[in-house]
Formats: structure tokens, C-alpha cells, sequence
């Protein structure tokens, strides 16, 4: 499945935990690689392996054995500054609690990446809005996340993952809290995203609503990839 | 800059939040400064008052004179040097006569010293103007302590018993010419002043004294034969010492308010830190690296240091200033410390004291903002997403 186009490479990735005097393996040879323009999903049930394989892509975790090379960049070898920069410049990350700083609006909240990037007021202030409408959240640009519901706080944050334009966006279980509209308002931003912008998106889920919208699933069971299959879209 | 920026927006963001820990920290630098500044004050004052009440600016004692020895008194005065007649006469020099003597309020008999002292006399704040005039009875002067403590009223009459120079009995009555008021306890307990030119007569000692007590003008030359020079560093070597002692205390009084506004900042910044760790965690997958997280925090508790010397300047500085001119009072009880206490104590606040204390604060609030920021930075951020407390 190597191409030219490769965003994410996996091989032989083995990762481990403590588990008092004993040692838990979460993922156990994992081979996997992602084109650019993917949108993929990691499946399985509860402790199968899926969000430490998304926290290993997302260079917030490290491997134990094998490799995970991210734009090109090996994980394990990464310092944690250029682990920084990578994070803040080529990922974005979705969480199943929106995870958004509860302080800022969501005008602050989008902007927050680029702030680390260094990117001048009115080049981030354009590229804010652009982002909040993206998203259809314009009008609530000065909103805090307290004053927003749970389907807007996590537009808000799909508009600060996309903000800066990423390569790859991880979405740990981005429907979790939601109704079922707001999940599919969602996804069908997602999917418009990845088809405007061309970025790859990588979810963990068990969630049967966003699987259906997935092109490509990989199901995770005990640490191993089960089967890893393409989507036909009729 | 983008660490104050986010610092700036995350005070700002937290509203009520900030300006409660804000509030606290202030009180810690008007208190600080309150407590201090009245301790300086006080300490300036009793010195102050023991100098124009007591002391003068130094004097002369007769080399037998021991103050702490009362008994010594009977022989402890010698001739007024020549050489001094027309300062004293100018009132420059104050001559003071110091006998043992018994006087009997309501029945009772009590040791007292006798003074003498020069009616013209404007080297010491004693009213001893009030005892000029002609009449033939002795004019007196009590201090308000004890004339309260006796039930002493002005026109009294007091009788006294005296020796004379050869150790034969004698009494009279004085007349309580006036009842003054003095922060200085070593003027007012246990002591009635008369004229210096009765007390000489009474101990058949005329032209001599005990001590003489200067202004502000140097000692003239003079034969010192029989005389003693005490400067006022010597005069005030024991208020110095109390004041020293209570420096001690006030420094550790400084200490104990300065740990409490430690303990304060490291408890809010400890909590803060539980509290918003998933928002650590997101700012680090956002791409923040662990050190940015600790500068942050650290800037953050600094900011509120900031902020705090400035609400402290707003609503401290009135509240200092009316202090200073108004003053504290002070309950009467507090002459049983030994330190002459006056009834208002005026706090003295030194540019010293304010920079201290805001240095002092400053560097507290962030270095126990480092602290627990610091150990943010050990934390996994895949469990600090989750708001897993680690």
C-alpha cells in the first residue's frame, strides 16, 4: 500500500505498559500505511489498542518496538520540541471530549495553534473565521465553550484541528458525546473537509454511525490488526 | 511575548477566578506592609518620645549616679559646673536633682523618686513651666500614670518624706501644679517632679544636681571633674535593644505572613494544576512543548503577583496613608510591655519596606508557581487529555 503520497508509516509497532509487576502489550506487530487524502478508521472494542496507536501517530505517545514514521519522521527518535513543532504543524487532533480551553472563545480556541505558530494577527484572525465558517460557527465566534452545545464545541474543535491547514487529523471517538444529528452535522463536515482540503483523516471509533462513513476500516482486535479493508462508495 | 500573551488571555479568561486569588495576594502585601510599618512606627516612636521626654540629646551624670541603684542616690549629686551657668540659665541645659523620697496616698506609704528640675528648662517636653510662680507652697508635676494609679488630681496636696544630704528626716506638702501626659514610663511611674531650687534647698544642696540633661547644642568646655558624659547612644542603648528584639519578632512576623501568602499562591497553583489538566494536556498536543507549559504557569503566577501590587496599590496605599496620618490606637495596658507605648501609633512605611515586599511577594508567587508547573511538564499528556489525575 506504499505510495509516493505516504503521510503515515507503521512497522512492526509494539507497544507495551506496565501493569504492576507485569507488562501489558497494547498493540503487537502493527503494519499499517496511510496516503495522503485517507479517511480511515481504526475499529474495535474497548482496549483493543486503537487510541494508542492514534496517541503513537500523534507523536504524543512513543513505541516500544518497531517504528512509526509521521511525515517522514520517526516517532521514537523525535525530541520532544520537534515532536512539539510536528503536532502544532502537520496534526490535528479531535477528541471525544472536545477538549477545548474552557477560558477562550471559540475564536481563541481555533486560534490557539496558530498563536504557537507564530503567524501574524491578520493573517490568523482570516484564517480563524475562515475555519469557524467552515464549520458553520461564524456567529459564534465569541462564544465560550460553556455558553455552546456539545455539537458546537466539537465543530469548534474540527475547526482547530483544520485551522492550520494539517496533513493528518486524529479523531479519538469525535461522536462519542453527541445525539445522533449532531454526529452525522459532523462527519459530513469531516468528509467535506477531507474532500476541500485533501487532509488525512484517521478516527478511532466503535461507533457504527461514523464506520459509515468510513473508506477505509481497520479493525484492531487485542493489539493486532484483524482486517484492513477499502471501502467501495457506490 | 507568546507566553505573556497566553498568560494575559488565561487571567483574563478566568475572571472571578484571577481577581479572588488576586484579592488574597494583595492582602498579603498591605498586610506585610501594615504589620511592619506599624512596628517600624512604634519602635521610632518610643525612641522619639524617650528622646524629648528623657534623654534630651545627651547628658551628664555626677559619678556616683546609678540609676539602677537607688540606694546610691543620696550621694549622687555634686555641684553644677561653672562653666554651664548660663545654658542653664538660658534653659539649654536642664539640671536634674534625683532623691528618695515616700509620699502617702490614701494611707498608704509608697516609695517615689523626688526630681528637681529647672522650671525654664527647654530641653525636654516635661510642662515644667506650670510650676512657676510665686506662691509659697511647693508646686508639683505628676505623669498621668501615675496620678491614675494614686487617684492623683490637680491641686492636690501631697505629703512628702524626704532625707536631706545628712540623712535627717524631713516633710512637706506639694501642690499638684499640673498632671502631664507622656508616652515615656521612666518620667511618669512612680516619680513627682518639684523646682530644681526646692529640691536643692530641701536637701540642703544648693547649685548641685544629679544630672544635667542637653539639647541639640554640644557640651561647652567645661571642668568635668566629678562628672560622667553619657552620649545618647549610650542613653538609648536599652530602647535600642528592645527595638532590636522586636525587630527580631517583626522579622519573624515578616516571615510567618510572607509564608502564608506562599502557601496561598502554592495552593491555588497546586489545585489549578488538577484542575485544568486536561487543558494542559490539549495545549501540549496542540504542539506546546512540556517547557512552554512551565514558562506559562510560571508567568501566569507571576502575573498575579503583578496584578496584586497593583489592586494592593489601590486600595492599600489610602488605607496606609490614613493609618500613617490618622494612626492606630493603642490600648493603655500595652505600658505594661515595658516599651513605652503612646496611645496612637503612627506606622512608618520605608521605601525599603514596600520594595522588599514586593520583591519579596514577586519572587514567592513564582517561584511556587514554577514549582507545581514544573511538575506538569512530568506528566503523560495522553492521560492529562483524559483529566486523569496522576
Amino acid at each position: 500500500m506504499e505510495s509516493n503520497n505516504t503521510v503515515i508509516e507503521i512497522r512492526n509497532l509494539v507497544k507495551t505498559f506496565p501493569m504492576g509487576n507485569r507488562e501489558f502489550t497494547a498493540l503487537n506487530g502493527i503494519n499499517l500505511t496511510f496516503t495522503g487524502g485517507e479517511f480511515s478508521g481504526l475499529v474495535g472494542p474497548s482496549g483493543s489498542g486503537k487510541t494508542t496507536l492514534l496517541n503513537i501517530i500523534g507523536t504524543l505517545d512513543s513505541p516500544t518496538e518497531g517504528e512509526a514514521l509521521v511525515m517522514g519522521q520517526s516517532v521514537g527518535n523525535l525530541s520532544q520540541k520537534k515532536a512539539a513543532h510536528l503536532r502544532n504543524l502537520k496534526i490535528g487532533f479531535i477528541f471525544q471530549t472536545f477538549n477545548l480551553l474552557p477560558v477562550y472563545s471559540a475564536m481563541e480556541n481555533v486560534e490557539f495553534p496558530l498563536l504557537l505558530q507564530k503567524m501574524n494577527a491578520e493573517r490568523r484572525k482570516k484564517a480563524v473565521m475562515e475555519a469557524l465558517e467552515w464549520v458553520g460557527l461564524a456567529d459564534k465566534a465569541r462564544s465560550r465553550p460553556a455558553q455552546m452545545s456539545g455539537g458546537e464545541c466539537q465543530r469548534v474543535a474540527i475547526a482547530r484541528a483544520i485551522v492550520k491547514k494539517p496533513e493528518i487529523v486524529l479523531a479519538d471517538e469525535p461522536t462519542a458525546n453527541l445525539d445522533a444529528a449532531n454526529s452525522h452535522h459532523i462527519l459530513q463536515t469531516m468528509v467535506k473537509l477531507n474532500k476541500e482540503l485533501g487532509t488525512t483523516f484517521l478516527f478511532a471509533t466503535h461507533d457504527e454511525k461514523v464506520i459509515g462513513y468510513l473508506r477505509r476500516i481497520i479493525k484492531l482486535f487485542d493489539g493486532k490488526v484483524a482486517t484492513d479493508e477499502i471501502v467501495t462508495i457506490n | 511575548m507568546l507566553t505573556f500573551k497566553l498568560a494575559i488571555r488565561n487571567l483574563v479568561g478566568a475572571g472571578l477566578r484571577t481577581w479572588l486569588n488576586v484579592f488574597v495576594l494583595s492582602l498579603s502585601y498591605v498586610v506585610i506592609i501594615y504589620m511592619n510599618g506599624m512596628l517600624d512606627g512604634w519602635n521610632r516612636q518610643a525612641k522619639t518620645d524617650m528622646i524629648h521626654w528623657d534623654t534630651g540629646q545627651g547628658q551628664l551624670w555626677q559619678k556616683n549616679y546609678d540609676p539602677i541603684d537607688p540606694f546610691t542616690l543620696q550621694n549622687s549629686f555634686g555641684p553644677i559646673p561653672g562653666e554651664l551657668n548660663n545654658l542653664v540659665k538660658e534653659g539649654q541645659i536642664a539640671p536634674v536633682l534625683i532623691t528618695m523620697a515616700s509620699f502617702y496616698p490614701e494611707g498608704r506609704i509608697q516609695s517615689i523618686l523626688l526630681k528637681g528640675i529647672s522650671e525654664n528648662q527647654k530641653v525636654i517636653d516635661l510642662p515644667t513651666a506650670s510650676m512657676i510662680g510665686d506662691s509659697t507652697e511647693i508646686p508639683g508635676l505628676v505623669g498621668k500614670r501615675m496620678a491614675q494609679s494614686n487617684r492623683i488630681k490637680v491641686g492636690d496636696l501631697i505629703t512628702l518624706r524626704w532625707r536631706d544630704r545628712n540623712g535627717t528626716f524631713d516633710a512637706a506638702d506639694v501642690r499638684v501644679a499640673a498632671i502631664f501626659d507622656t508616652n515615656v514610663p521612666t518620667v511618669d511611674g512612680g516619680q513627682i517632679w518639684i523646682p530644681l531650687a526646692r529640691l536643692q534647698k530641701m536637701l540642703q544642696a544648693p547649685g548641685e544636681a544629679t544630672l544635667l540633661i542637653r539639647g541639640k547644642s554640644e557640651w561647652p568646655s567645661f571642668n568635668s571633674d566629678g562628672w560622667v558624659s553619657k552620649d545618647l547612644k549610650t542613653l538609648t542603648a536599652d530602647i535600642d535593644q528592645i527595638i532590636k528584639s522586636k525587630s527580631m519578632s517583626s522579622a519573624v512576623m515578616y516571615l510567618i505572613l510572607l509564608m502564608l501568602a506562599m502557601l496561598a499562591i502554592f495552593d491555588t497553583q497546586v489545585l489549578s494544576i488538577f484542575r485544568r489538566q486536561r487543558e494542559i494536556g490539549t495545549q501540549i498536543a496542540l504542539g506546546m512543548t512540556r517547557w512552554q507549559v512551565v514558562k506559562l504557569f510560571t508567568v501566569e503566577g507571576a502575573m498575579h503577583g503583578v496584578l496584586a501590587a497593583i489592586l494592593a496599590a489601590i486600595y492599600g496605599i489610602p488605607f496606609l496613608a490614613s493609618q500613617a496620618r490618622f494612626g492606630i490606637p493603642m490600648p493603655k495596658a500595652t505600658d505594661s510591655m515595658g516599651l513605652a507605648v503612646a496611645e496612637r501609633i503612627f506606622p512608618v512605611y520605608s521605601i525599603g519596606l514596600i520594595i522588599i515586599t514586593i520583591v519579596f511577594v514577586l519572587i514567592t508567587a513564582t517561584i511556587v508557581s514554577y514549582l507545581p508547573a514544573r511538575r506538569i511538564s512530568k506528566m503523560n499528556p495522553t492521560e492529562a487529555i483524559k483529566g486523569r489525575i496522576q
